[in-house]
């Protein structure tokens, strides 16, 4: 068929199976703007900043599985989607970035709204493309979405000039489909005696443990992952990546590990003589000191990307491969194998780990006169029910949430966990309801956060997305308030947010339902009445103890058995 | 440790920045870096002389070869291989003197001289960088106007071979 440029690039979204674009229009994107009003296959939704699009685009990709679409245009547009972009990067999420360009004859001039996008997102993306020729749209969009989804997942730019896509030069277009490209062939089967080698250290292991990420979640391996971990046996930890992949309620799940994981997970991490690393990639807030971390265990890391192998910790049995693949092949061997985890030395692992779980580190003051940010949590994870789908924001309360809201399905915590994007929640949470409109959406944010992508309340209205926001506001920038108590006495430089608004007659400006509420009794209230307005995005703004913290607490360049624990536990 | 790494990568717009930002923002050593089409127009090679620790080297080899326009690559100083740099010096030749010492010198290094002026000699010179820097010491420092090196180049000896 014989379609022009801008055509090509709205004909090639409906072949690709793409339901929804966020973007927001511009010069170098009004030919492709106006091929998208023709139709109504692509629904396009408008935005209010270009970060919101490439965020909403990412939730709608974690709760899904499927491609985040992001158009916007040049210049500005552009420069307004990276901080999405680089999220997504950091935490691998499968999108595509149309970004409008100036035409081919003013790349170089300094054209008004020009700016070089494929070398700004170039250390922000898995790949880029610069089309400069209509005929090259269908191949290199098709190259695009095969390079986001495949291997290791994460954000593909593709940059338009805007004679590409001019509506009056029509030539002919077919949809791609598979496409081979002979320098990216990512690997999918792991290689037999690698595993081999691998589960004759799984099976001989005297305190193993299980330590899994979002690689677990992005392959979809999460039943794999369930029966692999029943079948041995072991005690289960997952970073604030994978939460969700293997149910936070079940006992051989021993909660988050890292800077602010659980006493009993980051204790058996210290302590194990046999790691078993699934889609993982020992980043530094899980780590802590290297040096440091699981002194006495061999170590054995799956991951589909060989770069993440032995980057930050040598390991001892690499394998690399698709996750869903690795695990397949290992519960066979498992099954097929003659050895058994010794049943006597893992009881005796289980007795330790218990006793440290017997700590009850999570644990806080349930007594307080205050609205305790913990508490907040437990009751909205009473109130769905513990299935709703949670975004966050950045900082307390995304600890909060990852610890205080146990997670048994995967896809759904969606925090921004690389980067650590503040702005990040409510825009994925509007992603995420379009995914899923009859599903219950929380947006888990803290009042310093929520202001960095507020506008987007706007968005919501526009759309009538009822997400229900959960604001904790401790009128603190509260992570940054809790550093500042512990390693610079006190002295809180710049973490306290004066003239802040009034939350409640802000989210009704916008057309939504605004609640204060101040009263730890009232919290459960508010929460069912939230809830029970199907219809409506709530925001709600609790009144939260200003000097909570979070704990356990490893301080960065410290080892996982250098825990604090809150100060009434560590008194205990 | 030095290490020299070759690499066929797509010869499109940009191929070279994504290695230079690669190893910018990582914060790898680079010593040199030469790249040129090779006799299929699609593709380019790279030769990379880098150092690092063997972790850091498995790290440059790994997110190399992440890069999605990067072919395939091989590290060549792990094997018998041939290294070759080419320098070009313009040195001052005030007298006879300096005429003869600087052709002698020439022809002891293997050297050639590609251009003659009153007062210049253009020397051009190829071998590993040790033979080069070697030449430079041998050579009165103060003759030197400028000197220009391409950066190393190299090929496995025998039948290995980085080809698609």
């Amino acid at each position: 068929m014989k379609l022009s440029g801008a055509e090509i690039v709205v004909q090639f979204l409906k072949d690709e199976g793409v339901e929804y674009v966020f973007g927001y229009p511009g010069g170098a994107v009004l030919h492709i703007y106006d091929a998208l009003f023709n139709q109504d296959k692509v629904k396009h939704i408008l935005v209010r900043h270009e970060q919101g699009a490439t965020h909403a685009a990412d939730g709608y990709a974690r709760a899904t599985g499927k491609p985040g679409v992001v158009l916007v245009t040049s210049g500005p547009g552009a420069t307004n989607a990276v901080t999405g972009i680089a999220t997504a990067y950091m935490d691998s999420i499968p999108m595509v970035i149309i970004t409008g360009q100036v035409a081919t004859q003013f790349i170089g001039s300094d054209a008004f709204q020009e700016v070089d996008a494929v070398g700004i997102t170039r250390p922000c993306v898995k790949h880029n493309f610069l089309v400069k020729h209509a005929e090259d749209l269908g191949d290199t969009l098709r190259k695009a979405f095969h390079v986001a989804t495949t291997g290791r997942p994460g954000p593909v730019v593709v940059d338009i000039p805007k004679d590409t896509t001019d509506p009056n030069i029509k030539i002919d277009y077919a949809y791609p489909g598979e496409i081979e490209m002979r320098s990216y062939q990512p690997v999918v089967k792991a290689h037999p005696g690698e595993i081999s080698r691998a589960m004759e250290l799984i099976l001989s292991a005297r305190r193993p443990m299980i330590y899994t990420g979002g690689g677990v979640v992005l392959s979809n391996a999460d039943a794999e992952l369930i029966e692999f971990t029943r079948k041995l046996g072991y005690p289960i930890t997952q970073t604030l990546m994978g939460l969700g992949a293997y149910p936070a309620s079940d006992k051989q799940h021993l909660g988050m590990l890292g800077m602010h994981g659980t006493y009993e997970a980051n204790m058996a991490m210290h302590e194990c003589d046999v790691l078993i690393a699934i889609g993982a990639r020992f980043d530094d807030r899980v780590t802590g000191d290297v040096k440091q971390f699981c002194p006495d265990a061999r170590i054995i890391h799956i991951d589909i990307d060989p770069s993440s192998i032995s980057k930050n910790v040598r390991v001892d049995v690499p394998i690399v491969g698709d996750i869903k693949h690795v695990l397949t092949d290992m519960n066979k061997a498992i099954k097929a194998s003659k050895k058994k985890p010794d049943a006597k030395l893992l009881d005796q692992w289980w007795q330790q780990i218990d006793a440290w779980r017997s700590k009850n580190c999570l644990r806080y003051d349930r007594n307080s006169a205050l609205i305790k940010p913990q508490f907040v949590i437990e009751k909205l994870h009473e109130v769905t029910g513990g299935d709703a789908y949670v975004t966050s924001d950045v900082g307390q309360h995304q600890m909060f949430a990852a610890q205080f809201y146990p997670f048994d399905k995967p896809r759904r915590w969606i925090n921004s966990g690389g980067l650590g994007t503040m702005g990040f929640g409510l825009p994925a949470a509007l992603g995420v309801q379009l995914a899923y409109p009859d599903s219950q959406v929380a947006c888990v944010t803290g009042e310093a956060s929520i202001q960095m992508c507020m506008q987007e309340l706007s968005t919501a209205l526009q759309y009538m997305l009822p997400v229900k926001v959960v604001n904790l506001n401790n009128r603190y920038m509260g992570m940054v308030r809790q550093w500042q108590e512990f390693f610079y006495d006190s002295r809180y430089s710049h973490s306290y947010l004066d003239a802040l608004p009034d939350f409640v007659k802000l989210a009704e400006s916008y057309g939504h339902v605004g609640m204060r509420i101040e009263q730890p009794g009232d919290v459960e209230g508010a929460l069912k009445e939230a809830f029970a307005m199907k219809d409506r995005l709530v925001f709600m703004d609790f009144i939260t103890d200003q000097t909570e913290n979070v704990y356990p607490m490893i301080a960065a360049g410290k080892g996982h058995h250098e825990m604090h624990l809150s100060p009434e536990r560590e008194l205990a | 440790m030095r290490h020299i790494i070759s690499l066929l990568m797509e010869n499109e717009a940009g191929a070279l920045s994504r290695v230079a930002g690669l190893f910018s923002a990582r914060g790898y050593n680079i010593e040199s870096l030469t790249v040129a089409p090779t006799e299929d127009a699609s593709l380019s090679r790279m030769t990379i002389v880098t150092s690092g620790s063997d972790e850091i080297i498995e790290q440059i080899f790994k997110q190399l070869n992440k890069l999605v326009d990067v072919v395939t690559l091989a590290d060549i100083s792990e094997g018998n291989h041939i290294e070759r740099e080419l320098m070009m010096v313009k040195v001052s030749t005030p007298s006879d003197k300096e005429r003869a010492e600087l052709k002698r010198m020439t022809d002891i290094f293997r050297g050639r001289i590609l251009d003659v002026t009153d007062e210049t000699y253009i020397i051009e010179l190829t071998g590993n960088g040790s033979k080069l820097d070697a030449f430079l010491g041998a050579i009165d420092a103060q003759l030197i106007i400028e000197t220009v090196r391409s950066g190393a180049t190299g090929v496995a000896r025998g039948n290995r071979a980085l080809r698609i």
